[in-house]
């Protein structure tokens, strides 16, 4: 018998290459994903070395940050000469790009999942931090560097040394109105911004595996946000029905030689990790952020928080200055503050469960005449989805805008960045200053709150809603 | 690279907390194809305070920053690492950082070392007194130094392999081909392929 080994020790064996030096061990990457904002150096650093891309194949680029999500044709010049870019890099080095306005663009992280091209026990690598979304396959992703990028093109493989474990143990059952984005804030405020640096995650228990895929990715998304290498849940019956219909699965007899390999990747009982964490799930709530880390967040049921209660210097320092930037005063309801935008989308929370939470809320209601509110799906797959459901008409009868697909208002990196001193409730994942716009104010919600939040002006539940 | 050993600089002191790469550098400055040319984005809303540390005549040159926990958390984006090094900044103690940033800070010759919360705090009140306060950080022996003491660090031995010979990372690992190509060999035949190499 072999020692009992943790889901990540698994993966971590199966692609670890020993190094013929007296280095650390390097990781074979099993996909790169690749995207316009974070590669243009990296091909530019190969270029100069005279070196090649090593697996094309096992590459697959998309164009999502920079990119309109309003028109078919870009316009602004610094967007046009970043997809022009990449296009170039990708014909070079014949890769396979789904470009903006390519039915199957959107964004990097929505787009690969769906494909099917994200399988359980795979290692997946991507220029940016939310990779850890692909971790809801029972793959080891994660977000790296420019440099990093550059030597995946070049090596396929990353020298890493291996990453310290973390269970978080989800234990009872979520209540209904629950949902993934609100089991992940109440473990950040829990666990804090920081409470999960240098580890990689094994969400856990039985709440974990009623989840969806979709919510699974929300889950596995928002790890970075505890400082998490990556977070990941074992593949059970949930990923193999969600994979068994998607384009580019294993088919045939490869099926079933993938599944069966796929059926031994969980956690040996007895397995060990570094830390555990337990959080019991029965009596969470709907929760919302108040300052400007994804972990100062409260159920929003409760008050601004007051900065003179924490007990750590560091902590309280913060929260002063995020109430300052926030322009909240503590024991203020968070049911009473006043919200003028809302943006649904991001690789947080833009699949088709997404749009579809937000459009049983908005379904014969209309928007507070002060809210403006962005619909902007994951990617043009969702978008097509959610068009064959009629969820647009929805979301169009209420007086919210049905956009194309890109990360949006998620980063203020593109068009749809924020003006002046706003406030928004938004379904991505960072609520840093300036994140949205140089003074916007974000709040961060799952789908449902923020649906309701447009309907009532205010931050709100669908239940508050009469 | 240039071989890197040590560097002596003015500490300038950031008292803050989970100081995310969002602030380090927004993404509208992150819009280039370059990877210089980006110390007109550093801190850039932060300086438009006029007491921001960085705007103090009194540290003008200051090359080492000194901040708190959790520092360069969030975003990937490399140019966070190569804004601070374009301002002048060559290396950056903090109790904690961010993993990526750090992964990134080594590769592009930024120090970015990790010291005991007391000697940051240290390190702090000893710059907000002296704006000319000095600080070495020397990785040969892996130890910070100033007037009156010292604080040996860790770091990742390749990364700092690589900084002391001035090695390329990526010729490096391309030393081991024969071992990467020995195990792609022996990948399942199923694992999902993109582009031209895909049948159908
Ligand atoms: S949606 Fe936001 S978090 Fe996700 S990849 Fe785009 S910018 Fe990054």
């Amino acid at each position: 018998m072999s020692e009992p080994r943790t889901l990540v020790e698994k993966i971590w064996d199966a692609h670890r290459i020993p190094s013929g030096s007296d280095g650390p061990d390097l990781l074979y990457v099993d996909a790169h994903l690749v995207h316009e904002a974070t590669s243009a150096q990296a091909f530019d650093g190969l270029r100069l070395a005279g070196r090649k891309v090593r697996r094309p194949d096992l590459t697959l680029a998309v164009e999502d940050h920079n990119v309109p999500t309003d028109s078919l044709s870009i316009t602004d010049p610094i967007s046009v000469e970043q997809v022009a870019r990449l296009r170039g890099n990708c014909a070079e080095h014949g890769i396979e790009l789904f470009p903006h306005g390519d039915a199957r663009q959107g964004i990097v992280h929505v787009v690969g999942p769906e494909l099917g091209a994200i399988q359980p026990g795979m290692t997946v690598v991507c220029g940016d931090s939310h990779t850890s979304t692909h971790g809801a396959f029972g793959a080891l992703a994660f977000g790296v560097g420019t440099s990093d990028v550059e030597h995946v093109l070049a090596t396929q493989t990353l020298p890493m040394p291996r990453p310290r474990t973390m269970a978080v143990e989800f234990t009872g059952t979520l209540p209904p109105d629950v949902t993934a984005k609100d089991l992940m804030l109440a473990l950040l405020a829990e666990i804090g911004a920081n409470g999960a640096r240098g580890h990689v995650l094994e969400y856990r228990g039985a709440a974990i595996r009623g989840l969806s895929m979709e919510s699974r990715m929300t889950l596995c998304n928002l790890s970075i946000e505890a400082g998490a290498r990556a977070g990941m849940v074992a593949p059970d019956e949930v990923t193999f029905e969600y994979l068994a219909t998607r384009p580019r699965r294993p088919a045939g007899t490869d099926w079933d030689e993938a599944l069966a390999h796929w059926s031994t990747l969980h956690t040996d009982p007895g397995a060990v990790f570094d830390r555990t964490v337990t959080l019991e799930v029965g009596a969470l709530s709907p929760v919302v952020t108040w300052g400007t880390n994804p972990g100062q967040a409260v159920p929003l049921s409760q008050a601004v928080p007051d900065p003179a209660r924490f007990t750590d210097a560091a902590e309280r320092a913060a929260a002063r200055r995020a109430l300052e930037y926030m322009a909240l005063e503590p024991g203020t309801r968070m049911r009473d503050i006043e919200v003028d935008t809302v943006f649904l989308g991001s690789c947080t929370n833009g699949r088709i469960e997404d749009l579809r939470a937000a459009a049983a809320v908005l379904r014969g209601r209309v928007l507070a005449p002060s809210v403006r509110m962005l619909v902007v799906p994951g990617s043009m797959q969702v978008r097509d989805q959610a068009e064959r459901e009629g969820l647009h008409e929805v979301f169009r009868a209420a007086g919210a805008e049905w956009r194309l697909s890109g990360c949006s208002m998620c980063l203020g990196m593109n068009a749809d960045r924020l003006s002046g001193p706003r406030r928004c409730a938004s379904t991505s994942n960072r609520n840093y200053e300036g994140r949205q716009g140089d003074t916007a104010r974000t709040h961060l919600v799952s789908p449902a709150v923020a649906a309701a939040t447009a309907v009532a002006g205010r931050l709100a539940a669908p239940a508050d809603l009469s | 690279m240039e071989p890197l050993t040590d560097h002596t600089g003015r500490v300038l002191p950031l008292r803050r907390s989970d100081v995310d790469t969002d602030q380090i550098i927004p993404s509208r400055f992150c819009r280039r194809l370059t990877k210089t040319g980006y110390a007109d984005g550093l801190f850039a809303r932060w300086r438009e305070a006029d007491d921001f540390v960085l705007n103090d005549p009194a540290r003008a040159g200051g090359s080492v920053l000194v901040a708190g926990p959790n520092f360069a958390t969030g975003s990937s984006r490399e140019h966070a690492v190569w804004a601070l090094r374009d301002w002048g900044i060559a290396a950056v103690l903090a109790p904690s950082f961010g993993d990526i940033f750090r992964r990134n800070a080594l590769k592009n010759g930024l120090l970015a070392v990790q010291l005991p919360d007391a000697v940051v705090s240290g390190l702090l009140d000893a710059a907000d007194r002296d704006p000319g306060f000095l600080v070495t950080v020397d990785l040969v022996a892996c130890e910070v130094r100033w007037d009156g003491g010292r604080q040996a660090f860790e770091v990742d031995p390749r990364a700092r392999r690589l900084l002391l010979d001035g090695q390329d990372d990526i010729a490096v690992t391309l030393a081991d081909g024969d071992r990467i190509a020995a195990y792609e060999r022996g990948r399942p035949h199923w694992l999902p392929v993109f582009g031209a190499a895909r049948a159908g």
